[in-house]
């Protein structure tokens, strides 16, 4: 059956499958990033919302929304499960075991999708991205939003129903590494996701349909970064699934360890959902003993991102030396930077390293106080969901297009150039926004129009506008490479192919540990701490909450 | 979910180097634990916790919240009650000493929005139905604003207040 299973040829269906994956997000993503420079240069004093006025889509508030659910909500959701879904067809090589199921599951997504745009569009869903009650939307957009969740939940399960016939034919194997990366990706992403259910459908949804009078604005926080965390991890997950199960082989190596990067895969499942509260620091109805907890649980979930800096750093060495590179640091220039899937990925794990000290800020308690709700937050997200992964994911889309749709790369010169001027953009974006936050400037804010913003603060928005013009200009570069590799002409040439990567692990995965590849174990220690994390702090809040808040629609 | 492989059960194997930078890993961490932990419990720094539940429809009605602005409990320590709601701050400017310790007690009629006062460790969520509470000491005179950083509506950007710490005459 093993000699079967290597002649596996992915049908065109399942590519095109993939491929509209791809399609909804890239379109998600021109539309959403137009918004940001226009965000910067009103803060710098350069107002151009003007321009958008007379087709009713001028205002600062919606058009924040429409960049936070596009970008960090519809791009990722989109991307990563088209992604995922090829890594389970090509990582098992074979078939989703129900590909109806799939089916239903991304059409229930690009309904909501819809669902959510058309209140958005039309001014009645200006609530920004984390749609805090007692500020109300439409209840499409709440149902809309929903419907996304829902579509990529049914997605998740078909994914599990492929594993669990996969796993019946081959009892012993360890499953392929980026196969079980990609389902504990879609287990947490569940978890994660019962947060916000429980948020939308016992409070924002009842009070849009006027169900109910009002709201606990403090609870549903409390629901709302039940997910909102995990979520972050949700958007970088399929980013280290490239980096360990991918990279290695694009660069020319191996994954140094196969037992780590399950491990690292492992313990994101456990961690990242009991840390919620650290969004919470500066919250007023909620004990400080419980955020102390989630803030050293925190630091528990930075581990296997420490893991994962040195496996990653690791297995770029290793191929780094194959190609002839030496010396302590020298090696690094042996890698292959020509190659734009390569670049993007290095300069995103780049990037991600100043993010990733940025978040340790960040979850340090009370040293929170001076960044909480300032730039330094939208300066510390563009490094990591805006850069981690996303220029992760323009690397992926560089060999990912061109597998769907059976055509050359196109430009893979200006794809090299595209990733230097997002790394170059996002650099100088985020150091000034960053710098803007200690001194206080605040997120969210349409700051062009604020009476307080003093003399000092000019210089850094200057350069923080100048910052965002360069990111225009990567992410137009990026648009048109990803359309034009699609809807060209030209079609791979005889012969020619484009190869799925899948880094081989230096030990083989036979000899990884057992228990790095069942998910009972794991499943009940989530659970446990999800319980023990959040469980008093829930019974407490639900069992005082007081739905008295009335809404208010902006 | 049993293991049929039972000629050989692989352990766990991490190379010399891995087992040093998960040392060092974790290391880093617990200072960074104990850090935040010394500065929170032991010097002071601390964030907002529990303060008290009000209901936001009816809670300017009655005291304290009914006259916001500065109260003088003595001995150089105060009580501020602020009310925050769309698109301003009640009261807009607070006025206290130098070397003077004020409480800030901070709730919302409406929306969410958010408290930063400048140049001071006070950054806190206004949540409608919580009260907000924080404690900063003002050793030096000159004036800090206290901003909305919590979007919470089209006038989000024009909401803010200053505090006034005046000089203390003839003192040290």
């Amino acid at each position: 059956m093993l000699t079967q299973q290597t002649d596996f040829q992915i049908s065109k269906k399942d590519r095109q499958f993939v491929g509209a994956h791809l399609l909804v997000a890239i379109s998600a993503l021109t539309v959403g990033s137009l918004y940001g420079p226009l965000q910067a240069f009103e803060w710098s004093g350069l107002d151009l919302y003007g321009l958008l006025e007379p087709i009713g889509l001028g205002d600062y508030y919606k058009g924040l929304t429409i960049h936070g659910v596009l970008n960090a909500l519809v791009w990722t959701t989109f991307f990563i499960t088209g992604f995922l879904t090829l890594v389970m067809i090509m990582g098992l090589k074979r078939p989703l075991r129900y590909p109806k199921l799939n089916r239903v599951g991304f059409w229930t997504m690009v309904v909501g999708l819809v669902m959510a745009a058309i209140p958005i569009l039309a001014g009645a869903a200006s609530v920004l991205y984390t749609f805090y009650p007692p500020l109300e939307a439409s209840w499409a957009f709440y149902l809309g939003l929903t419907l996304v969740v829902v579509g990529s939940w049914i997605e998740g399960f078909g994914f599990y129903l492929t594993m669990a016939e996969w796993r019946k034919d081959n009892p012993d194997s360890r499953s392929p590494f980026i196969v079980l990366a990609a389902l504990i990706t879609m287990v947490m992403w569940q978890f994660a996701t019962l947060g916000i259910a429980v948020e939308i459908l016992t409070m924002l949804l009842p009070a849009s349909l006027g169900i109910i009078d009002g709201t606990d604005p403090q609870l549903g926080r409390t629901f709302f970064w039940f997910t909102g965390h995990p979520l972050v991890y949700f958007w970088l997950l399929p980013a280290y699934l490239s980096w360990y199960g991918m990279l290695p082989k694009q660069a020319g190596g191996k994954l140094f360890s196969d037992s780590l990067a399950r491990l690292a895969f492992w313990l994101f499942l456990l961690l990242s959902i009991p840390v919620g509260f650290h969004h919470q620091f500066v919250d007023p109805g909620i004990p400080v003993g419980w955020k102390y907890i989630h803030s050293l649980l925190t630091y528990g979930v930075a581990f296997p991102s420490m893991l994962t800096l040195f496996t990653v750093v690791a297995s770029l060495e290793y191929a780094a030396r194959k190609r002839g590179g030496t010396g302590l640091l020298g090696w690094i220039r042996a890698l292959p930077w020509g190659n734009p899937v390569v670049s993007a990925q290095l300069l995103a794990g780049i990037l991600f390293m100043f993010g990733g000290i940025g978040g340790i800020t960040n979850a340090s308690y009370n040293v929170n106080l001076v960044i909480h709700n300032t730039a330094w937050i939208p300066g510390h997200f563009h490094l990591t969901v805006a850069s981690a992964v996303t220029l992760s994911f323009f690397g992926i889309a560089y060999w990912l297009i061109p597998f769907v749709t059976q055509k050359p790369l196109w430009k893979s010169k200006w794809a090299t150039i595209a990733n230097w001027t997002w790394f170059v953009g996002m650099l100088i974006f985020s150091n000034a926004m960053h710098v803007l936050g200690l001194l206080g400037a605040p997120r969210r804010t349409e700051l062009g129009k604020a009476p307080y913003v003093p003399e000092e603060w000019s210089g850094h928005l200057f350069r923080m506008s100048f910052g965002g013009a360069i990111l225009l200009v990567g992410v137009t570069l990026f648009v048109l490479i990803a359309a034009r590799t699609a809807f060209q002409r030209q079609t791979l040439g005889e012969g020619e192919s484009i190869e799925f990567p899948i880094a081989e692990s230096l030990r083989d995965p036979q000899l990884t540990p057992i228990w790095l590849d069942r998910f009972k174990p794991w499943l009940i220690g989530t659970i446990v701490l999800i319980v023990v994390a959040y469980g008093p702090q829930l019974i407490e809040q639900i069992g005082n909450a007081a739905y008295n808040a009335p809404p208010f629609s902006p | 979910m049993t293991d049929t492989s039972t000629a050989e059960t692989p352990k766990l194997e991490t190379d010399p180097y891995e087992k040093r930078w998960m040392f060092i890993s974790v290391v880093i961490l617990i200072v960074f634990m104990a850090t935040v932990t010394v500065a929170g419990f032991a010097l002071g720094f601390q964030v907002p916790g529990d303060e008290s539940r009000v209901d936001p429809r009816t809670v300017a009605d009655s005291p304290p919240w009914s006259e916001p602005g500065i109260r003088d409990l003595g001995n150089g320590e105060y009580a501020a009650y602020v009310i925050s709601r769309q698109y301003l701050f009640q009261p807009r400017e607070i006025t206290v000493p130098e070397g003077s310790t004020v409480t800030f007690y901070v709730t919302s009629v409406d929306v969410q929005h958010g408290f930063k006062l400048q140049d001071t460790n006070v950054n806190m969520q206004i949540v409608p139905g919580e009260v907000s509470k924080l404690t900063v000491e003002f050793d030096e005179p000159g004036e800090h604003l206290y901003i909305c950083n919590e979007f919470c509506g089209i006038g989000h950007a024009a909401m803010f207040g200053s505090v006034i710490v005046e000089a203390t005459t003839g003192g040290n």
